[in-house]
């Protein structure tokens, strides 16, 4: 059964690195990343049985994590959508080489 | 100061004030220091400064600078305070060396003293700790330092008198002061390489002091890279050295070396190689010569005080008190004996063409370095440092009599805004009428760099041309080595026929330097040699000092046993063999191997013949360049003659023979070893420099090109990363291999 | 003090420079925003100095733990967590002095910088000292969500705003990595604890299970993005180069010194016993970072880029240390990044001094001349770049010389001669710049003149730059320090698994 979840994580995790790496929305960007650290969550929790109680607790410092990062980012999204009007990350390379 | 005396207390000696030594130039560097800083308030701002856009800088500021009113010219303490701090501090160390070399002179076996003060670096089994160390070499070189140190100090007063950067000048020179004492005092390899990157930082900040161009900027450059391949030989040296004796103190080293190394072997050969690279860096010997007539750039006393004095000999400092290794490796010695020789007569030769007097000086300083490697190569530590000692006296001499020359031609040149080269020889001529006192000391000095006896020079060449040719009769220990198969008496002829040419260019370069210089008509020009002038007193007594000791150094070390020389026995000064009875327990561990391990090394003879020759070979040449060179028939500056019209008239003016002497000798080696050095210089060393770096762009543009700016190519980036990296945790490179 | 954890109170104890500089930053937000005037008014000196007050205080906190000894925390009490916690105070200390002027000049003076900053080091006072890995995600990501925010502090300047943007979806997505690994690591041992994570793994690399390695590979990588190794490294340069400079200054010194921290604790000690497996994997890192970032440093035509680079490269060094994995590395791994620090913070130091108004001048061609016009300012500059560049005469030197000895020591032969090769590569961009500023003339002979550094800003720059001369000269009592400071760490090590690499 733990492989199942497990296999499930592993799929979620990937399919938001992929995110991260094929959109160039921000937002969505950011979204595919939280969508890996609840990949994440859901191995602490389907381990937390075998392993420990550890593992969920765990998963309450994630979620505590992942607001205020969300908070941040999207208000680091916000202050450069100012400048640039887009939230298009292929308009946003100033800074290179 | 100091925690700890490890030795000599017992007998009696202990140190007076070592510690001093060293730090009083360190004060005088920041006293100077902290007066440049301070006088740089003063220096003259252009008002344009604070234009619009000083207004937008101060946009976000609440208080706004208000400008305060600035003097223009700073206020006299600027001048006069680094006028008696800077040579000050350096006489007191010298005052303070004497009275430690008086109270040494009864220590004898007692030395080394070693003064330490705190542990440097403790890593393990690496222990280096923060001392110095105090014994005959040491003592000599510290006293030449300070002293030859003191009246160039005197000297620059005079001679930057008007320079606005003093107070700078000073506190570099003090600063240089200050670590080349660390060199020849540290008490290990780290601690002395401290001192010999310490050296060669001021010789950059003192070399750059005047020049901001590009030329300048090239020949810093060059320097830099230059000491960066020695120093790289040296740090080597160091790490075989404690990988294989497990210590880095010199008293440590010296002692295991002979128990612990193979007498021969290729380990400690190795290590006298990588020193011996790290001692061309900075001694100016071939192949990393090139740097040193570059350096002629700075001011005229930084020439004297480092690159004749003393930074450069720090090479042969090296190698003398490495004299144990370089005992155990008689063929690594003769590879430093030959590339001495080699030296001498390739820069004597490129001296005979230069018309720049500084120039003439440095290429004399490397063919004199030269001579200085040969013999500590052939084992005669005594005679290297001797002529090291002389070589310090006459050769900042002539540096500061150039100077002197300088100065006047420049103030002439200045009256008149004269575009023409203050340095060049062919606007020079005559000028013995109007700086007498520059004249006679220069002419005391090169009477003593040509080996002209009693002045100091002949006994130190003579004493190195002596052991060369006891050398090649077989009669020293490292005539026993060989080197390619080759024994080393055949080589040793060969550094002592080398030598003895270089000797007769010595004669003849110096001998023309001076006849253009100070003899023949002037050719400055009629409105400005009304302005030539001899030089103040500051600048005038370190010469005549100078002078003295160009005249009698030679009698600190008055050979008992060898004819000719012994007839100045009864005015030796601290009686026959002195230096080398003071320096005896420094180089005996040396002799004690070499003597442990050459069977039967038949006693030295002592013909009278190589005396005579030295003697006409100094005179010799000295009297060719009278009879040959006529300054009076001299160009001046930019008239390159016409050579077509010169074989013509070369069969009726003898003036021409100079010219013939440059076509037929000259040119060809000069061509020859310029090409060497094109080779050398432009195409391996800036070449290499240049490709290297080259090579080096292109692969970190390339690398540059992965930074596109896209949050997405760095994201993946990261994941092919990420991927290679559990690849390799979860075994699938193992995996890969075994399938 | 003996603290065994056994109630909630010695956690107050242990925590306590993390506690005191948490309530002092809380303390000056709220002195911040009960301040009588406008907030967006320039030129308020007092709440950095109070910022700066609290991080003294912090270090008094840290000074008196020096005194207490504890074990089995999910907080280590231990020396090197205490020479560690200097590093960062140092570092932050000198961001705060360099701030001073900066934050006027480009007219974003709130209090928030400082507060934001203080809860920075926080984080990275407990991704230093964590002994557990719950404890140590949280520092991490204390310490990065307070960064993010402050490398866009600058709302007017697009650069800032990206910068922040690309470090945080990178830094997000990083962390998201490092939590994965952490996940696998837990559901194969069963522990979070640091401690007990060495015993469960013990030092069979052969039967260790597909998930443990899965997962420490994951946690390396996590590592190696933050503290910038090559291929981890991309977002730095543009991270680096777009944030204000004191923040470049911090990251480049603080934050990496506090990951390098945690991954020294974690990979030697945790998973000391997978060290064959994870010695592999940095020694490629180490090697492709001297190299790649030295060449790529080449290329730069902005000091300040090419300092980003030149800190990455520097990464490498200690990742050398890292490699050797003895006492001897990581004495030099804390010599190291205490050097570091110095002549880092220093560097950036003058690159913010070297501006007018607003106007950083942060290209090769800004600084012609400036050895002439601005002696001082030069003069430190050549410290600090010849320092960085491992000239003698300078703690980098020193520094370099320990890394090269415990490389040695654990018969890293081959990285040792690319950490010498990279040097030399590194000789090239240093020097150009020290070559730049003395023997090229500047344009005009007013180029430089009066430029605004700041007393706060000349106070920092001469800590660091007689600190980077000093740590040459007398280098030993800072190298005891931190030979005694690992020795706990290596002991621990050796008791459970029997191993002793090198000397």
């Amino acid at each position: 059964m733990l492989t199942y979840y497990l296999g499930l994580s592993a799929i979620l995790f990937s399919i938001g690195v992929a995110g991260v790496i094929v959109r160039r929305n921000a937002i969505i960007m950011f979204m595919c990343i939280e969508l890996m650290l609840n990949a994440v969550n859901l191995s602490f929790i389907a381990l937390s049985p075998y392993a420990g109680i550890e593992g969920q607790v765990f998963v309450f410092f994630v979620i505590a994590v992942a607001a205020a990062e969300a908070a941040v980012g999207l208000a680091i999204i916000i202050a450069l959508f100012r400048h640039v009007e887009s939230v298009d990350v292929r308009n946003f390379s100033l800074l290179r080489w | 100061m100091g925690d700890g005396i490890v030795n000599g207390a017992a007998a009696g000696f202990s140190p007076f004030l070592l510690g001093w030594i060293v730090l009083l130039p360190l004060i005088g560097f920041l006293v100077n220091g902290a007066v440049a800083i301070a006088a740089r308030r003063y220096k003259p701002v252009p008002l344009a400064a604070a234009s619009e856009e000083e207004d937008v800088a101060h946009r976000h500021e609440e208080h706004p600078a208000t400008p305060e009113p600035i003097p223009a010219t700073p206020p006299a303490w600027t001048k006069s305070l680094p006028t008696f701090v800077a040579p000050g501090v350096i006489a007191l160390a010298f005052a303070i060396a004497l009275v430690n070399f008086f109270r040494m002179l009864g220590a004898g076996d007692a030395l080394p003293v070693i003064e330490r003060y705190w542990s440097w670096m403790p890593v393990g089994d690496l222990q280096v700790d923060v001392a110095f160390q105090l014994d005959q070499l040491s003592m000599l070189m510290t006293l030449i330092i300070t002293g030859v140190g003191a009246l160039i100090h005197v000297f620059s007063v005079g001679y930057m008198k008007k320079d606005e950067g003093y107070a700078r000048y000073f506190a570099y020179l003090n600063l240089f002061v200050f670590f080349m004492l660390i060199l020849v005092l540290g008490s290990s390899f780290p601690l002395m390489f401290v001192g010999w990157e310490g050296v060669g930082l001021c010789s950059y900040l003192l070399i750059g002091f005047w020049f901001r161009e590009k030329a300048n900027a090239d020949a810093g450059k060059k320097a830099f890279i230059v000491n960066r391949i020695g120093d790289f030989g040296f740090l080597i040296a160091m790490f075989l050295i404690f990988a294989h004796l497990g210590t880095l103190n010199f008293v440590e080293v010296f002692a295991a070396a002979p128990e612990q190394l193979a007498f021969g072997g290729a380990v400690v050969t190795a290590i006298c190689l990588f020193l011996f690279l790290g001692a061309t860096g900075k001694s100016a010997q071939i192949p990393l010569f090139v740097w040193l007539p570059d350096a002629m750039a700075g001011p005229t006393p930084v020439s004297a005080l480092i690159h004749a004095a003393t930074m450069v000999t720090a090479g042969v400092y090296l190698i003398v008190r490495s004299s144990v290794l370089f005992a155990m490796a008689p063929s690594a010695s003769l590879v430093v004996g030959l590339i001495g020789a080699l030296t001498a007569i390739f820069a004597a030769t490129i001296a005979l063409k230069q018309w720049d007097i500084k120039k003439v000086l440095a290429y004399s300083t490397v063919s004199q370095l030269g001579f200085m490697f040969a013999a500590v190569g052939i084992g005669a530590y005594v005679a290297g440092v001797f002529h090291l000692m002389t070589h310090a006296f006459f050769k900042a001499l002539l540096f500061l009599g150039a100077g002197a020359v300088i100065h006047a031609m420049h103030s002439a040149l200045h009256a008149t805004h004269s575009p023409r080269d203050a340095q060049d020889m062919r606007n020079m001529g005559g000028m013995r009428r109007w700086m007498p006192w520059t004249f006679g000391t220069m002419g005391v000095a090169t009477l003593a760099i040509a080996g002209i006896p009693p002045f100091s020079g002949f006994f130190s060449k003579d004493e190195i041309l002596g052991y060369a040719w006891s050398g090649a009769r077989g009669e020293l220990p490292i005539s026993q080595g060989s080197l390619f198969g080759v024994g080393g008496e055949v080589w040793m002829l060969l550094i002592g026929v080398l030598l003895a040419a270089a000797a007769l260019l010595t004669a003849f370069y110096m001998g023309r330097m001076m006849l253009y210089t100070f003899f023949g008509p002037n050719r400055t020009g009629e409105a400005e040699s009304p302005h030539l002038h001899e030089v103040g007193a500051s600048m005038k007594w370190p010469l005549v000092v100078l002078g003295v000791l160009s005249l009698i150094g030679g009698l600190f070390q008055v050979e008992a046993d060898v004819p000719i020389v012994n007839w100045f026995a009864a005015v030796a000064i601290g009686g026959p063999d002195a230096l080398y009875n003071f320096l005896a327990p420094v180089t005996a561990p040396a002799a004690a191997v070499m003597a442990q391990n050459i069977p039967a090394a038949t006693v030295a003879t002592h013909p009278a013949w190589p005396v005579l020759l030295a003697i006409v070979i100094g005179a010799g040449g000295l009297l060719l360049a009278w009879y040959l060179l006529k300054p009076a028939a001299l160009g001046v500056e930019g008239e390159e003659p016409d050579y077509r019209r010169a074989w013509e008239r070369i069969l009726h003016d003898k003036w021409y023979v100079d010219e013939a002497y440059d076509r037929g000798v000259v040119r060809p080696v000069v061509a020859l070893s310029g090409f060497f050095a094109r080779v050398l210089d432009r195409r391996l060393i800036d070449g290499t420099v240049d490709w290297m770096g080259r090579a080096a762009q292109s692969v970190g543009m390339v690398g540059a090109r992965v930074q596109s700016g896209h949050v997405n190519t760095y994201a993946f980036v990261l994941v092919v990363g990420a991927v290679l990296a559990l690849f390799w945790f979860s075994g699938g490179f193992a995996w890969l291999a075994a399938s | 003090m003996e603290l065994d954890f056994q109630t909630s109170v010695d956690y107050f104890w242990a925590l306590l420079p993390e506690i005191v500089l948490s309530l002092w930053a809380m303390g000056v937000l709220l002195a911040d925003v009960f301040q009588k005037g406008s907030r967006s008014e320039a030129s308020r000196p007092a709440i950095a100095w109070l910022a700066l007050a609290g991080i003294a205080a912090a270090a008094v906190a840290n000074v008196w733990l020096m005194t207490v000894t504890g074990t089995g925390g999910m907080i280590a009490v231990d020396g090197f967590r205490i020479f560690a916690n200097f590093i960062l105070l140092l570092a932050a200390a000198l961001a705060i002095l360099v701030s001073m002027g900066y934050l006027d000049r480009h007219a974003m003076n709130r209090g928030e910088f400082y507060v934001l900053l203080m809860f920075a080091v926080v984080g990275m006072m407990i991704l230093a000292s964590a002994q557990d890995l719950i404890l140590l995600f949280v520092g991490l990501e204390l310490m990065s969500v307070a960064i993010y925010v402050l490398v866009g502090f600058n709302r007017r300047d697009p650069r800032s705003g990206e910068a922040a943007l690309k470090y945080f979806l990178l830094g997000a997505f990083a962390s998201a990595f490092l939590l994965y690994g952490i996940a696998l690591v837990f559901g194969a041992t069963g522990t979070t604890d640091l401690a007990l994570l060495a015993e469960t793994i013990g030092t069979g690399v052969q039967d260790a299970p597909l998930l443990l390695m899965m997962g420490v590979g994951l946690l390396a990588v996590g590592f190696a993005f933050k503290v910038a190794a090559m291929p981890f490294h991309v977002w730095t340069p543009d991270a680096y180069d777009g944030a204000p400079t004191p923040i470049t200054a911090l990251m480049a010194t603080g934050v990496k010194a506090a990951a390098f921290a945690a991954l020294l604790r974690v990979f030697a000690v945790s998973f000391g016993g997978l060290h064959e497996t994870w010695v592999v994997a940095f020694w490629w890192l180490a090697a492709l970072t001297m190299i790649g970032a030295n060449l790529v440093a080449l290329t730069q035509g902005s000091v300040k880029r090419m300092l980003a680079y030149s800190s990455i490269a520097h990464a490498g060094y200690v990742l050398v240390a890292v490699v050797a994995a003895n006492a001897v590395g990581a004495a030099a791994f804390l010599f190291y990044l205490l050097v570091y620090t110095l002549m880092t913070a220093g560097a950036f130091g003058i690159v913010i001094a070297n501006a007018r108004g607003d106007r950083e001048r942060v290209s090769l061609e800004d600084y012609a001349g400036l050895g002439w016009q601005q002696p001082v300012m030069a003069a430190a500059f050549a410290i600090f770049l010849l320092s960085l560049a491992g000239f003698p005469l300078t703690g980098g030197f020193i520094g370099k010389l320990y890394i090269l000895r415990a490389a040695l020591a654990a018969d890293q032969v081959p990285l040792a001669v690319i950490l010498v090769m990279a040097s030399l590569i590194s000789y090239f961009y240093y020097l150009r710049v020290v070559i730049v500023m003395y023997m090229r003339p500047a344009p005009a002979a007013d180029t430089h003149a009066g430029l605004t550094a700041s007393r706060p800003l000349q106070v920092a720059v001469g800590v660091a730059a007689i600190g980077v001369i000093l740590l040459f000269f007398a280098p030993a009592m800072v190298l005891d320090a931190a030979q005694g400071s690992v020795a706990g760490l290596f002991i621990a090590q050796e008791a459970l698994f029997g191993l002793s690499r090198g000397p």
